[in-house]
């Protein structure tokens, strides 16, 4: 399973990767390969507030649906309208090409709460 | 009467392998004696033969085949044989949901057949399997265009039909949604776009008009889509299918969610309990829609095959997050409609809804000429539906029809008061020239 | 060989008849501005091949009338023809809504005596027969709680919902307007009162239960729930969607249940149709009578009659109009034909089917609610199979050998969930060769796995790719 370094996780099995201000935000590897195919994405309104761990988006595949939480609080500045013609994107590149949203990172110490690559890897084997 | 199939020896080893000695030693295992009731205070049953006389006589109590020029909502469509024979079928008629779609190919590519037929006729891109009946779409309808839009107001005709008003009532009030009616024009019979405009701001989800209207005025959709569009608010179109061979389609002007009640396609009256309601919507509300829909697909071979899909929208699968509740539609009432369309052909629906507003056109100007009939509306352009106020007497007149098997206009005072000495005729294709001239001419006596 | 997989817009053919003829002038010009500028593209064909194409369609469904169908918790049982006859009868068929009452006894006298019917059965007082289906019974039961709380001025904003109840259940409460909440069952799969206990508060309107649950256990702390829900101020609702198993046995009103729908398409033999139309009745008990949904028949002296409730404490209206009454009708024909003792057989024979099965297959899967069940019980496959073969290839083979499958990853708190419910209508012979052929495939999942994992092949298509019918939709011709 891949998990790369440079990105905080959320239990829930949300990324996040800080640029700046600017917070790209998608679900893990294992979140993907858990889901299996998914087929369709409910993505958040651009300029709308969220709450750290409040429910924003929601994944599906052919017989399930699951909620995504916020790993951090912000405001929604722009989310992948390609998920929403091609929701393979998130099993073929969940780090890349399959992020959700980029929100504006409302408080900083959110990331303290968030795990590291090791405790991530870590939880899921546990 | 029964129907079970197992013998008093099939039973005894049935027993034997449970480990119990009778059916009272097994339901102990799982109910407490204290709750069991001591036996149902029924009638005894009877046999097919006593049944069937028993339903008979139910039956001759009702004053039935009548020559029917009343509608509002349920209209006296003929129905050909190869609809009864087809939905007749018993691997259509008792096969369950088609959950398990490479053992229900029939049904599947049957409802998707439906669809492609209401998307022909709504010119809308994705229709859903069916829903309970026009009244109970409408309501999902606006539902869906407030999970859409985000907002929470909606904007209706005041000329929907009154059952579907009830039903929308009844739908959102629990819900935090603003309902706001907007009367017609009463010299037009129609919603007037100045009115419309008025109530109209970009707070509003969704704008409800239904044409022909509940007193069979054909609305001008086009300008009220546009004016609707233009406040960013959703078109829904309620609109009946019969019409929509002569009339504009709802893709035609631009509605977002095309609804209504599907009665009139290959179903009969029964009381108004034999129903659909069909919804069909744009490409980008697909996933927003309620119901069941079916898609098509390949097989492991490659082949063609159906199934249904985008399901995660569903109860069985989002529980209370669904886009609906509803489970169990009207599938064999739809798939009527089906087979009816086809049938019919583009060709036939086309003919359909030129004849229904011929014979009604015929019969409006007779009543015209009739002394102490005077149309409602001046000017209307209507369906197969209008309304005439007069000073007789309007239980008479139905009571003199009903002596010669018609079933004459509806008494509308009777459902709204504002309407106190209006009737509404409704024609279809079915009434002849013939009864049409006897309830011409029974009016005039009366 | 003809070709039998077109879809219907790829057929060529002519039509043969002229189907509306007009006996008057036609006269159908419209304003440019109202009239249709585009042809939809529905084929103009004949009767001949349009018969042909149907009847080569129905032949690749499973149907009841075609084979056992073990479907838990949809109570598959016999559609009995007669009343199928009885539903096609003119005098019934022709009958418009807005008919005066005088002419329509004949209708009314049979939702009557379906109403009269379905409150002895449940012990409920009062029924409406408008709901369409199961889930819009649910609504409606759901839509009176609500009333009822605010007719009396209260506010009460939750409703509980057990863990292994119908996805309809929460998606109902939600619909009208209520807030969840999901209370897990205890490790028999059962409601335990303690639990319940930690839920209860003032802000609960109603819990829902089924009983017997979907795992076919009857709730058996019926009693003491129905005390705690009650002392507390709240509701019962009862989904009927499992009273097969109970008829004449027990009676919701009489165990403790304040309002409750019917599915006529389970218990009362009305055809399921390829998914409806169906019928859901809803029973209340009579303090709740003001808050049922208008109009319902009432008789007076020798006619019957529409009756309404005030506008203001009822919930309105659920559909146009009264119901499905061919469903009506039929429903009503059935329990006219089997009687109080023919109804409390079926559901006694339905039980001894289930457990029958139970015993056979017990020793070779896991059954969570234990050695006995009512008219269905659910099992888990996992550890039974071999190879990585999952409960879904199971049904698939299941398709092979003729059978509809069973339901199947439901209820969802039982892992690898398969549900069996026979009903009473399935022989001895029929439930032995079913036995056999699912005994058969689990061995099959250890010996010779790859059939099971390639089924289905006897069936018009094998499986089916699901997800690409989901991410590229293409859901018209």
């Amino acid at each position: 399973m891949n998990t790369p370094n440079n990105l905080f996780y959320a239990k829930t099995h949300e990324w996040a990767r800080k640029e700046g201000n600017k917070v790209y935000v998608g679900i893990t590897d294992h979140a993907q390969h858990e889901i299996t195919d998914i087929v369709h994405v409910e993505l958040p309104e651009v300029g709308k507030k969220f709450d750290k761990e409040q429910p924003c988006a929601v994944v599906e595949s052919v017989k399930s649906a699951f909620d995504i939480y916020c790993p951090v609080s912000g405001t929604i500045v722009e989310v992948n309208e390609e998920l929403l013609s091609a929701p393979e994107l998130i099993n073929q590149s969940p780090y890349e090409k399959g992020y959700f949203f980029v929100l504006e990172l409302a408080n900083e110490e959110d990331f303290k709460s968030l795990m590291n690559a090791e405790q991530y890897t870590k939880s899921i084997e546990g | 009467m029964n129907y079970i199939p197992v013998s008093d020896k099939d039973k005894k080893e049935m027993f034997e392998s449970i480990g119990v000695k009778d059916t009272q030693e097994l339901l102990s295992l799982q109910i407490p004696e204290t709750l069991r009731v001591k036996k149902l205070n029924l009638d005894k049953g009877m046999s097919e033969q006593q049944l069937i006389s028993l339903f008979k006589k139910y039956a001759q109590k009702n004053k039935s085949n009548l020559a029917c020029f009343r509608g509002a909502g349920i209209y006296d469509h003929f129905v050909p044989s190869i609809v009864d024979e087809i939905i007749g079928r018993s691997e259509f008629w008792t096969a369950y949901t088609p959950y398990q779609a490479e053992a229900s190919q029939g049904t599947l590519q049957a409802i998707f057949e439906y669809q492609s037929v209401m998307c022909e006729l709504t010119g809308m891109e994705c229709s859903n399997a069916s829903m309970y009946d026009g009244a109970t779409a409408v309501a999902e309808a606006i539902l869906l265009a407030i999970r859409a839009s985000r907002k929470n107001k909606v904007i209706i005709s005041g000329a929907l039909n009154p059952e579907y008003i009830s039903v929308i009532e009844t739908y959102t009030k629990n819900l935090n949604i603003e309902i706001v009616k907007i009367d017609i024009d009463s010299k037009t019979g129609a919603l007037n776009k100045d009115t419309l405009n008025k109530f109209l701001d970009e707070s509003v989800a969704a704008v409800v008009v239904q044409s022909p209207n509940f007193f069979g005025t054909i609305e001008d959709m086009q300008e009220l889509s546009k004016i609707s569009k233009d406040k960013k608010a959703l078109f829904v179109a309620v609109v009946n299918p019969v019409s929509l061979g002569l009339l504009k389609a709802p893709g035609e002007y631009g509605a977002d969610i095309a609804v209504g009640e599907g009665q009139v396609f290959g179903n009969q009256m029964y009381l108004g309990g034999s129903t659909f309601g069909f919804m069909a919507v744009t490409k980008a509300l697909e996933w927003k829609m309620p119901g069941r829909i079916v898609g098509q697909t390949v097989d492991k071979d490659g082949k063609r095959g159906f199934v249904l899909t985008l399901q995660s929208r569903e109860q069985h699968i989002r529980r209370e997050k669904a886009t609906s509740n509803i489970c169990t539609n009207a599938a064999l009432n739809s798939f009527a409609a089906c087979v009816y369309a086809a049938y019919l052909g583009s060709q036939g629906i086309k003919e359909l809804a030129q004849t229904n507003i011929s014979k009604a056109r015929y019969a409006f100007d007779k009543i015209k000429n009739i002394k102490g009939f005077v149309p409602l509306f001046d000017n209307a352009v209507f369906f197969n539906e209008f309304v005439f106020k007069t000073d007789k007497n309007i239980d008479k007149i139905n009571e003199e029809l009903l002596k010669e098997n018609i079933l004459g206009p509806i008494d509308l005072g009777k459902i709204d008061s504002k309407y106190k000495n209006c009737i509404m005729f409704a024609v279809t294709e079915k009434r002849t020239k013939q009864e049409i001239d006897k309830l011409a001419e029974i009016l005039s006596r009366v | 060989m003809m070709n039998n997989n077109k879809t219907l817009n790829e057929i060529e053919s002519n039509r043969s008849t002229v189907i509306v003829e007009s006996d008057v002038e036609l006269n159908a010009n419209v304003d440019d501005k109202y009239k249709r500028t585009t042809v939809p593209n529905i084929p103009n064909i004949s009767e001949s091949t349009l018969l042909r194409h149907y009847t080569n369609l129905s032949r690749k469904n499973y149907a009841l009338s075609t084979t056992m169908y073990p479907l838990g918790s949809c109570t598959m049982k016999h559609n009995p023809l007669v009343n199928e006859k009885i539903a096609k009868f003119d005098e019934f068929a022709t009958i418009h809504p807005y008919q005066n009452e005088e002419s329509m006894q004949g209708s009314l006298e049979v939702m009557y005596e379906l109403q009269k019917d379905l409150c002895e059965i449940s012990g409920m007082d009062y029924f409406t027969l408008q709901p369409a289906a199961g889930a819009h019974g649910e609504y409606t039961g759901l839509l009176i709680i609500a009333q009822y709380f605010k007719n009396k001025n209260e506010k009460r904003t939750k409703i509980i919902v057990p863990d292994s109840a119908h996805g309809t259940n929460p998606a109902s409460a939600a619909l009208s307007g209520f807030e969840i909440i999901s209370l897990k069952s205890d490790e028999n799969g059962i409601v335990s009162p303690e639990k319940l206990k930690e839920v209860l508060n003032g802000d609960v309107a109603a819990m829902m239960m089924t009983n017997p649950n979907t795992l076919g256990v009857f709730e058996k702390n019926i009693e003491e729930i129905s005390k705690l829900i009650h002392d507390n101020g709240s509701l019962l609702y009862y989904d009927g969607a499992n009273l097969n198993a109970v008829m004449g046995i027990i009676r919701p009103a009489d165990i403790g249940f304040d309002v409750m729908h019917i599915n006529l398409h389970k218990t009362f033999s009305t055809p399921h149709g390829g998914g409806g139309p169906g019928s859901g009745p809803v029973g209340v008990k009579a303090f709740l009578k003001e808050c049922l949904p208008s109009p319902f028949v009432v008789k007076d002296g020798d006619t019957f009659k529409l009756s309404f409730n005030d506008k203001q404490k009822s919930i309105g209206a659920m559909k146009a109009f009264y119901g499905n009454f061919p469903v009506i009708l039929k429903a009503c024909a059935y329990i006219k034909s089997l009687g109080g003792e023919g109804l409390t057989q079926a559901s006694k024979q339905a039980v001894i089917n289930a457990n029958y099965i139970l015993s056979k297959l017990k020793s070779k899967v896991k059954v969570p609610a234990g050695n006995s069940c009512m008219h269905e019980f659910a099992m888990s496959l996992k550890g039974a199979l071999g190879n990585d073969i999952k409960t879904l290839d199971v049904a698939k083979r299941l398709l092979d050998n003729g059978y509809y499958a069973p339901t199947i990853y439901f209820p969802l708190i039982v892992e690898e969930a398969m549900m069996i419910e026979p009903t009473e209508t399935e022989s001895k012979q029929t439930l032995d060769e079913f036995i056999d052929t699912l005994l058969n495939i689990i061995e099959e999942s250890k010996t010779n796995p790859e059939v099971v994992h390639n089924a289905p092949v006897n069936t018009s298509v094998r499986r089916l790719n699901e997800v690409e019918a989901a991410r590229k939709p293409k859901l018209h011709w």
